[in-house]
This record gives C-alpha cells, structure tokens and sequence, in this order.
C-alpha cells in the first residue's frame, strides 16, 4: 500500500516527500503515446478552428481518443477558454496565458512558447456546454486510467459526486481493472450505490454487500432509505433478505466509522499529550533534581516560541529551513535565561521549596511583561513551513495533521534524549547523585552548585523546545506560557515528580483521556474533570503514579 | 480572655486597632458632612476604594492564617474569595427583580438571555439575605472542608498541596465561565440596584459597606489573634515548624490544619461577600490562579508571621497597583514582579520583619 509505505517513513522523519507533493504529480500525467500519432494530432487540432459547433464536437471526440501526452492541457485549455486561433489562413491553434502586454502563447501541437501577442491578432476557440460536459467526462475518464493511482483516487472522487447512469457504467467497467484496492471499493461502493434501486432483489443484495465494506455516511443514509416503512410499519421493500442485508450492512459501516473515530480521537489525545509531556518535562528535571517548583517555566516556553518568531523574521527567505536553526536558537535562549536565574534567585532559596515558588512566580511576571513591552501585547502568529503542513488522509473518517504528527516524533524524540543523558553521560550521573542525596554527593566531590545551573538549564532549554512546537500549533502571545504551566504541573504532579518516564506515561494518558471525554463533556468540562480527577488521585497516591523510592524520596 | 488581654503585647496590632477606629470614626465624617470643596473631603470613590483594600485585607489575615501560622502555602483562597463573592452576588442578582433589562421577575438577565425558563435549583433561597449571608460562609467552608478532610487525611504536605489547591482553583475558574453553570458565565454577576432595600449607589450605603467592612476586619483580626494566641494556635505553630514531631507527641495534626484551613476559607468568603457590593461586579475572573498567588504575595510582602502584618501588605501592595495601574500601566507587572523576587530573597519576613530587627538592633 502506497500510502501507508509513506506514512511509515514519515514518522521515521526518514522522507522528505509529503502528501501534499504528490497530490501535486496530478498536474503531469506520463502517459507517453507513439510517435506516428502526432501527425493525426495535429491534423485534428488544426481542424478545431472551425466555427460549427457539430463539427466541432467530432472532432474533440477524435482527440479525445488519442494517446499523446499534449491532449490533456489542450483539452483543459479548451475548458478554460485558454485556446485561440490565429486569424490568418492556417489558423494555427494556441495555448494562451493571459499577461500585462497582452496574449502568451504556446503551440498546442508542440508545446513550444512562441512570445507575446496583441490581444486582437487572435480569435477565441468557442464551445457550449455541450462540448465542456463531453471534455470533462473525457478528462476523468483518462485520470481513471492514469499510472498514479492519487490521480485515479482524485477522479474517482471528483466523478462519484454526480453518478449518471454513464458514470455508473464506466465505473463497472474500470472497477474490474483496477488494481489499487481502495479505488476498487470506492468505484465498486458507487455502482453498488446506484444499484440499490435495482429492481432485482439479487442485484440489490450483491450491492448491500459491496456497501456493508465501506465506511462513507452518505452510504448509512441510502441503506437506511431502504427500510422505511409506511404508516402500517411494514417495508417498502419486499425482500425480507436485503432488509436483513441492509441492516447489517450498516452495524458493520457505522462500527468501522466508530473504529476510525476511536482511531482519530486516539491520536488527537496523543497529539495534546506529546504537548503537555514536551511542556512539563523540563519541569520535571528541575523539580525532581533540585525539589524546586519553577512557576516561570511556562514564560520558558513563551521565550522559546518567541525566538522561533524571531527567527522566522530574521531569515524570511528561508521559512522551511528556519525551523532547524530555531530549534537549537530556542534551547539556547531559553536554557541561558533558566541559568540566570537559577544563579541569580533559586540558589538564594535552596531549601525553601515555598519561596523558591512565589519567587519564579514573580520572575514569570517579569518576563511576561518584558514581551509585553518588546513585541506587543498582541499575539504573533508563526508560519508553518511547507513540510509541516497539509495532512495524511487515509479514509473519510481518519486523517492525521502533519505537523501534529511533527510534533509527536519531536517529543518522542526529546524524551529519548534526555534519558540518554540523564543515564549515559557524566552529567546524568551526577544529576542523579544529586538528586538522591545531594549531602552525599558533594561529599564524595561533585560539585552540586554546578550540577544545579546545568540541570536548570537544561530543563529550561527543553522548555524552550516545547515553545518552538507550539508555535506550530497557537498562536505566539505573552500570556502563551500561562496557559501551560497549570497543565504542566498536572502532569508532572500527577506522573510523580523527577521522574521522565512517569512524566511521559502521564502527558500522554492526560492528553488520551481528555480527548475522549471530550465529545461527552464539552472541551471545558473535560479539563474539569480530569483536574479534579488529578485531585482526588493525589489524594490517594501522594507522590504521584511513579514516586521516587527509598531514602532519597523523604524529605 | 478580654480585649487588653488578647492585644497585650501586639503592638502592631494595638495600633492596627487604632487606625481602623480613627477610619471608622472620621471618613464617614469626612465623606458626608465636609463639603466638597474641603481639604479634608473624602470623595465616595476613596471610601468604595478603601472598603476594597479593607476586603483584601480581610482576605490576606485569611491566608496568614494558613500559610504563615500553619505553614500550608494555599494557591485557593482567591477561590474562596470568589465563592464567597458569588453567594452574595446571587442575593444582590435577586434583589434586582423585575428591574432588569428584560423585567423578568424571577430570573436574572443572563438567564434569560440563555432562554432558560425557571430558575435553577441552587438559585432558590437567595433572595432572603439570611440565606445568602449562611450560604457566604458555608459555601467556601464546606468546600474547604471536603477538600482539606481528603489533603490532609492523606498528607498531601508542601509544593504538592500548593499544587493541587491551584488545580482546584483552576477547575472553578474554567467551570465559572461555562454559561452552563448558571452563573453569568463570562460576564459573571453585574448591574447590581440594592442590598437590604438601599440602593448600592448612593453615599450613605457606600458608606454603611465601609462601616461594615471595618467592623468585619476588627472582629477577623481579634478572632485570628485569639486563636494564634490559644493552645490550638500553639500546636498549628508546632505542626508548621515539625509536623511530625507533633503527630508523634499525640496530635491529631490533620484535625487541627484542617480546622484552621476551614475558619480561614470561611474569612476569605466573608471578605468576598464585602468585596463585590462595593465593586459591584464578580465575574470568574477572580477565580484565576494568578489572583490566588498575587494575594500570597501580599502576605509576603506585609511579614506572614503577624497577622498585623498581612493587612499592612496588602493594603500597600493594592495602594501600589492601584497607583501604578493607572499612572504607569508598563511598570506594573515589573513591579509585582521584582517585588515577588526582592521580599523572597530579602525580606522573608516582610516589612514587619525588617522594623523589628530595626527595633532589636537600635535596643
């Protein structure tokens, strides 16, 4: 399956190529016909200058036939009343584009540009509507047949949303040779569509059937048309198997739709997790190791995604590569400023966990009001590069955004590495000595002071990630930050304190739970309940889901 | 234990004492019966303004209480406060009658906005003042109560606490804006007419509310000094200092934080009860977390081991926005800020703290 190989590299960040892309191969059908035809293509295009429209209609029908790769932009010149006729003698036919001097033209037969023309030299090739419906079933017909199978999807598409019997029959034809299973069934579901006023009961069952695969509402509405029932409650329809066909056609339509939605409220969650894991992990270092509750963490990340608009504003030729210097940009800012000012406050208060709270509070204000001043207090929006945006459709029900997706391999990522420093470098090491027993620690010569400035920074610096990945999802404003560090806390609170992986579980089961009660509750009752759940949960579990054991935990 | 008893040796608050009475005494003299021309005129606007930093002040005794005697840094009182501030606008939403803008007799605007046809089960009763008086106490008590008996059962103890009584705060502030509720949503309560059949707009009322508003700080000071002057005040010191010396000497300690967090949540509803006729609107905007936390930091400010002190700091720091958000809008934040930062660092003890050791050092 094409699309699910590019789904997979994708996540593996492996593929460049977005779906976006190859929506776009579209445009260029390699459809490459002999050579010998172009004689008749020619011949037939010169005779399109003629003004009856009967005749007219021969001879697009004649063109339509042909196999050469300059059909399709004639064709759709033609359409969109693009091609003109030179008014002298040979009346050659051209392609048009309309510029500020006057006409573009090109060759219809060869494709060669042949400069600019004043508006008058040319005359218009007409049609009527006629005409334009023969050239857009024309032109479906051949993407039904094209070699890239988007381009069938996209025909199959575009022609099921007006099934005239001639459609219907093209699609029974097309249907046995297709090869891509997914347009297979979407042709197949269509026809079967048709059928279900098929005056055979065989017909209409065998059509039940092809439906009872598929997952389109609008299929659930026509099924349902099939048992409505009079005044008496007694079916209209006389068949007593299509009615039992057609009921379980849609239980199994309507639970493959509540499969898909479960599938897509799922990723929704794990997308809102992967946002609260990346904005509560860098608390999660400074609060496990050093036991301090840094209220301006949420100002952390606004800093970073302020340094991605930053970025974005320095290098705006650059909009898809800025995303790659402001990663770093942010981690830096943000874990610099974390420095200052675990230097310049938290170490002051070591031991006063309370103060150490309302003091970074403070410094949040601060810092707040310093954006205010610097950019405005109207919030900035960040543009989101091409590769980012767009979206993975793989059904009607299912599509997954890109940059969301984005998103979660960049925490997943993050998480990964700060685990591996936490656990393999020398840094790691003594963080976690620290951590444990910070007397013991310094006794045996790490210097902690030091062990401390980094830890805040490198959570602060991972604050700033977090602020670069909401900038590819809200807007950038000063109050940015405040709306994250409730949500933060929850989950680091709610994960148990120092600890990543129990940071991680917790982000990703807030985010999960939130979003399926949501379509219950409404998205504020929602957080709601899942605070007040976190309340009660604390009750019961003091130091979270996954507490640090033995000695080092009290205190 | 009589009056000279309770404030022997409280300087502070002997004087404290003495300049709420000399308020109580002059500013209804200055406001009514100097004329306007005079010098010593106190306009109507610095008697509600007044009455406000009396309520904050009313508030922020509240929080010492807990956070400076007992040690339990609360981020919820502004939710209390804001509870106590919704019972009392529901009687004064009540009171409106048929004077609103769509003359329903029964229901409030909003709800009638909202096209609602009765009204809800939780708005009956609040017509009659008695009730909405118990329902300003009992309302942030009872939440209190539920919310203390499950934290401190199961010692739920330092920044976790903090933590989840900011979660709570949180949960409210996002459930008041839900139109749902049935509490004005967004907009919250407004356009008050009367309390008790005066009308909030006119001088002598304003008046009355600052009267009252003093009278309800004097009776919550003297209140808070007979209990931090009590046995039971000196085992709540006791569990702040070494909580589980004392659980181990015998006492029960999640009774005792536990009452004292109760008592506290019922002054601060009692001091948003005074607060919104004056101000003439709640809205859940007084829900929000920061509001909780700016009000910690009055205490800190003022000194959190004197109740004399809390009131100190919070007059002077709402003096201080009060002054800055209208003459320097910018520096405000900067301000609450540095000042968050500066008394953390320096002055653990507030300004109460750096005038005694001024006293120990100049003796």
């Amino acid at each position: 399956m094409t699309i699910r190989v590019i789904v997979i590299s994708m996540m593996l960040g492996l593929c460049p190529i977005t779906w976006a892309d190859s929506h776009d191969l579209n445009v260029t059908v390699a459809v490459t016909g002999p050579k010998d035809k172009t004689s008749g293509f020619k011949a037939l295009v010169s005779q399109l200058s003629v003004k009856s429209l009967s005749k007219k209609k021969i001879t697009v029908e004649a063109i339509v036939k042909l196999e050469n790769d300059r059909v399709r932009s004639l064709l759709e010149a033609l359409l969109e009343a693009r091609l003109f006729y030179g008014k002298a003698a040979p009346h050659p036919i051209y392609i048009v584009e309309v510029v500020d001097q006057g006409y573009q033209l090109t060759d219809a037969v060869s494709g060669q540009s042949l400069g600019i023309v004043a508006k008058k030299s040319i005359k218009k090739v007409r049609i009527n509507n006629r005409l334009r419906r023969l050239i857009r079933g024309a032109l479906a017909q051949k993407d039904l047949r094209a070699a890239d199978p988007s381009v069938r999807l996209q025909a199959v598409h575009t022609m099921s949303k007006n099934m005239t019997p001639a459609v219907v029959a093209l699609f029974r034809e097309t249907s046995k040779h297709e090869r891509d299973e997914d347009i297979q069934l979407l042709m197949l579901a269509a026809v079967a569509n048709a059928d279900l006023t098929a005056t055979d009961g065989a017909v209409r069952l065998a059509a039940i059937k092809v439906l009872a695969k598929t997952m389109q509402v609008e299929y659930v509405s026509t099924l349902k048309g099939l048992l409505g029932v009079d005044a008496e409650g007694i079916y209209s329809e006389s068949d007593r198997q299509v009615i039992t066909a057609a009921k379980q056609a849609i239980k199994e339509i309507e639970s493959r739709i509540s499969w898909y939605e479960n599938i897509q409220t799922l990723f929704f969650g794990l997308s809102l997790g992967s946002v609260l894991v990346l904005a509560a992990i860098g608390l999660a270092i400074t609060f496990g190791v050093m036991g301090v509750i840094n209220m301006a963490h949420g100002e952390l990340i606004m800093l970073g995604a302020y340094t991605t608009y930053v970025v974005q504003l320095l290098m705006p030729e650059q909009l898809e590569l800025s995303l790659f210097i402001a990663i770093p940009a942010a981690f830096i800012v943000s874990g610099l400023c974390g420095i200052l000012i675990e230097r310049g406050v938290i170490r002051h208060l070591t031991g006063r966990p309370l103060e150490t709270l309302l003091a970074t509070f403070g410094i949040s204000l601060v810092l707040q009001q310093l954006v205010r001043s610097v950019f405005s207090p109207l919030n900035r929006s960040v543009s989101t590069p091409q590769w980012m945006s767009g979206s993975i459709d793989f059904n009607p029900v299912l599509s997954l955004t890109l940059n969301r997706l984005y998103i979660l391999a960049f925490t997943l990522l993050v998480f990964f590495v700060l685990l591996m420093i936490l656990k393999r470098t020398r840094l790691g090491l003594e963080v976690r000595a620290v951590s444990q027993n910070r007397a013991m620690a310094k006794a045996m010569g790490i210097k902690t002071e030091r062990v401390d400035a980094l830890t805040f920074g490198l959570g602060s610096g991972v604050a700033g990630l977090a602020g670069v990945a909401l900038s590819q999802l809200t807007n950038v404003g000063p109050n940015l930050g405040q709306s994250y560090i409730v949500d933060s806390f929850m989950v680091v609170v709610f994960g148990g304190a120092g600890n990543l992986l129990g940071t991680l579980i917790s982000g990703f089961s807030l985010g999960v739970a939130t979003k399926f009660i949501e379509p219950y509750a409404g998205a504020v009752l929602a957080k709601i309940l899942v605070l007040v759940f976190i309340i009660i949960f604390i009750q019961k579990r003091p130091r979270g889901l996954f507490p640090q054991k033995g000695r080092a935990a009290e205190g | 234990m009589g009056l000279s008893k309770l404030l022997q040796g409280d300087t502070g608050g002997q004087w404290l004492l003495g300049i709420l009475v000399v308020l109580a005494v002059g500013v209804p003299i200055c406001n009514l019966w100097v004329p306007e021309t005079s010098f010593f005129h106190v306009s109507t606007y610095v008697v509600t303004l007044l009455g406000k930093y009396l309520a904050f002040a009313l508030l922020a005794l509240a929080v010492d209480l807990v956070w400076g005697y007992c040690g339990i840094l609360t981020l919820g009182h502004g939710a209390f406060f804001a509870l106590g501030g919704y019972a009392m606008g529901m009687y004064l939403m009540r009171q409106i009658g048929d004077r609103g803008v769509y003359g329903n007799p029964l229901l409030p605007d909003f709800m009638v906005f909202l096209n609602w046809s009765e009204l809800p089960w939780y708005w009956h009763g609040f017509d009659q003042f008695w009730f909405a008086m118990i329902m300003v106490m009992l309302v942030p008590g009872l939440l209190a109560f539920v919310f203390g008996w499950l934290a401190f059962r199961s010692r739920v103890t330092g920044v976790y606490l903090s933590i989840i009584t900011q979660a709570m705060t949180y949960a409210l502030y996002l459930a008041f804006f839900r139109n749902e509720m049935g509490f004005g949503g967004n907009n919250g309560l407004t356009d008050f007419k009367d309390l008790l059949g005066f009308s909030l707009q006119s001088d002598l009322t304003r008046i009355i509310l600052f009267m009252f508003s003093i009278a309800a700080l004097i009776s919550g000071y003297l209140a808070c000094r007979y209990i931090v002057s009590s046995k039971l005040g000196r085992v709540i010191v006791a569990l702040r200092d070494a909580e589980n010396r004392t659980r181990f000497i015998g006492y029960r300690v999640e009774l005792f934080k536990l009452w004292v967090f109760v008592f506290s949540a019922i002054l601060a509803g009692i001091a948003g009860a005074l607060y919104v006729p004056q101000v003439g609107i709640i809205n859940p905007g007084e829900f929000a977390p920061l509001n909780s936390i700016e009000l910690v930091i009055w205490v800190a400010v003022g000194g959190r081991f004197s109740l004399y002190g809390a009131i100190l700091g919070a007059v002077l720091v709402n003096f201080g926005k009060t002054f800055f958000t209208a003459a320097l809008p910018e520096v405000w934040l900067f301000a609450l800020g540095g000042l968050f930062v500066l008394v953390t660092l320096f002055l653990p003890y507030g300004i109460v703290g750096l005038l005694r050791r001024k006293k120990a050092v100049s003796s």
